[in-house]
């Protein structure tokens, strides 16, 4: 039995009479990769700020981490990480200053966070690095790092909100490479992404098209039943504007 | 607690690493202390002006002398005849020429009148008004003297002006408390909104909501360091001010520290309330320079006084916060007052305040929904 880290029943969210989330219903496993998808405007980001403890569920029941996210958003937000498609680092400060800082409100002690970084700077290889500011980093170090901080806490799961935007192919392969080896780890990763190519290295993906999640399974098992050639086939067979 | 202190320290190395902030908060206000007082005086020393001596005789003589040797004029020139007194001003060798007409000895004496004239450059109003001031007060007091020294002389009644609080009428009187007042907006204001929208257009603002830091830590952490700087700024300028044009406090320091602190608060919440507004850097900066800074200079009372102005600014001017402070910082340094007399300003401060603040929580909270 897969233990749930994420559990959403009939999760609603409205703004006035705009219903941005209808009745989502979904798991999410331990040390899964979980793929979000859908359109622009389907209602991804929406979940998504619901899910990091930003805003609040109009109705249903939402439980991240073990914490119920309508009561206690400032416990999930302590369990979990959070990476954003801008990079999330501060330009003028040293690799080294961001990771302090970063730990530092997490609440990690400073030996904690010294010991962990020597180990990160000597893993990404980034020693050289270490006292540069990030504004002098190339983009997929930066990148790298970014993922990095945002599990440096070792938080129970971590939202990677397209992580990839505007990145090479080989550097998004890379990165999908540390994200393999944090799932293994026993992190779980919610990606939300626009690369179909992507979505094929999921555990498992969802596909959100209005407010509802219309497909949710495995990227094999979508594609038998969509009798689709790829992800990307399955996601414009469900996600196309109805005529 | 730990979690905040670490914040803070982000938020300094951000400002001292930053030269364009750096030299926002203390090349700026020195700049603008020093050149307010030594550039733009409104005291006028050793003013260029001519003469044009059509009489030539001695009370010509005695009255040009006077004019000289007051300190406030310098004699450039003298002139022969009408047509070089359009020259003259057009060169910009003189701001005034002073005119004695044929036979004004003779007048004077046959007629005891005599008329001259003073014809000052009025592109600068400013100035004009004060050379002709000034002449006629020596000339008056010429004719005080020859009106002691001649038997038929009339006794007039003699107003004697004497300007309190600032007896020499220095500009920088005026100019410190104006300079002050903009600085601490400018800092305040402008900079914590454009540090806040900053986290917000590079993606840093969403990390940071999403970690357990609670907003108002955020928001606090950010601005904190530029309350303690900009009130580091206060007592540089006043240090400065004090040494360079001996300029006094006359009331309590306790006090003009405290209104300080209230006025700094004001601006922060008001450049907290201007980041919420706006969405990017361009959008902060472009509202607290056309919202704050020119209606700071022009409508507050730092440099035109609101009395003269049209009605319709004077509203315009009541709800600006710089209005008031302006005249709080006057009253305690200048006049020496006390509380008593800018408990009204003061109000009105913390009304502002608190309204600022309750406007940004709201807007805070709506964009969170």
């Amino acid at each position: 039995m897969k233990e749930a880290v994420i559990t959403v029943k009939n999760l609603v969210k409205k703004f006035g009479s705009f219903t941005a989330n209808d009745n989502l219903n979904f798991e999410v496993y331990q040390g899964e990769i979980f793929g979000f998808l859908g359109a622009n405007g389907a209602g991804k980001t929406t979940a998504l700020r619901i899910l990091s403890g930003l805003s609040s569920p109009t109705s249903g029941e939402v439980i991240v981490a073990g914490y119920n996210a309508k009561k206690d958003p400032e416990k999930i937000k302590k369990n979990i990480g959070y990476m954003c498609q801008k990079f999330s680092l501060y330009e003028d400060l040293s690799t080294r200053e961001n990771i302090m800082l970063y730990g530092g409100i997490y609440g990690m002690s400073k030996t904690l966070i010294k010991r962990r970084t020597e180990d990160l700077l000597t893993k990404l290889n980034f020693r050289e690095y270490s006292d540069r500011m990030i504004s002098d980093l190339p983009l997929g170090l930066k990148q790298k790092l970014a993922f990095s901080v945002a599990v440096f806490h070792e938080p129970k799961i971590v939202f990677l909100d397209e992580p990839t935007g505007g990145v090479d192919p080989i550097t998004r392969r890379q990165f999908w490479e540390m994200i393999y080896e944090t799932a293994d780890r026993g992190i779980t990763v919610f990606v939300t992404t626009h690369y179909m190519d992507e979505a094929e290295y999921c555990d498992r993906i969802s596909i959100m098209s209005d407010g509802r999640i219309v497909a949710l399974d495995t990227p094999e098992a979508l594609k038998i039943q969509y009798g689709a050639e790829s992800v990307e086939d399955v996601f414009v067979k469900i996600a196309r504007p109805k005529p | 607690m730990k979690r905040f202190l670490g914040f803070i320290k982000k938020e300094f190395l951000h400002i001292f690493r930053d030269f364009r902030t750096m030299i926002i908060l203390f090349g700026i206000p020195t700049a603008q202390i020093l050149i307010f007082g030594f550039v733009v005086s409104t005291d006028i020393k050793d003013a260029r002006v001519a003469f044009l001596d059509l009489s030539k005789d001695e009370a010509t003589q005695k009255i040009s002398d006077k004019i000289c040797s007051s300190g406030f004029f310098r004699r450039v020139d003298d002139l022969q005849n009408y047509n070089e007194i359009d020259m003259a001003m057009k060169k910009g060798i003189v701001k005034a020429v002073i005119v004695f007409g044929d036979n004004f000895g003779h007048d004077l004496i046959s007629q005891g009148k005599a008329t001259m004239s003073i014809i000052a450059d009025g592109s600068e109003p400013n100035t004009a008004t004060l050379i002709t001031n000034y002449v006629t007060a020596i000339v008056t007091d010429f004719n005080r003297e020859l009106a002691g020294t001649s038997a038929t002389g009339n006794i007039l009644v003699q107003p004697e002006v004497r300007m309190f609080y600032n007896p020499e009428l220095k500009g920088h009187f005026m100019f410190v408390p104006g300079v002050i007042t903009l600085i601490l907006i400018l800092i305040c204001a402008l900079m914590t909104s454009i540090t806040i929208t900053r986290e917000k257009e590079f993606g840093t603002m969403e990390v940071l909501l999403v970690s357990p830091l609670k907003p108002v830590h955020i928001i606090v952490g950010k601005v904190l360091p530029y309350f303690i700087l900009s009130f580091i700024d206060v007592i540089m300028i006043l240090v400065l001010s004090w040494f360079v044009f001996d300029l006094p406090i006359r009331g309590s320091l306790i006090l003009l520290l405290a209104e300080t602190m209230l006025y700094i608060l004001m601006s922060l919440s008001l450049g907290i309330l201007i980041s919420t507004i706006s969405k990017t850097m361009q959008q902060a900066i472009f509202m607290s320079f056309l919202g704050l800074m020119l209606p700071t200079i022009l409508l507050s009372g730092f440099i035109f006084p609101i009395e003269n102005m049209p009605e319709a600014y004077d509203w315009v001017s009541a709800i600006l916060p710089p209005r008031y402070f302006i005249v709080i910082i006057k009253n305690i340094m200048i006049k020496g007052t006390g509380f008593m007399y800018v408990w009204k300003e003061t109000l009105i401060l913390m009304i502002m305040t608190t309204l600022f603040i309750g406007l940004s929580v709201r807007n805070f909270k709506v964009r969170l929904q």
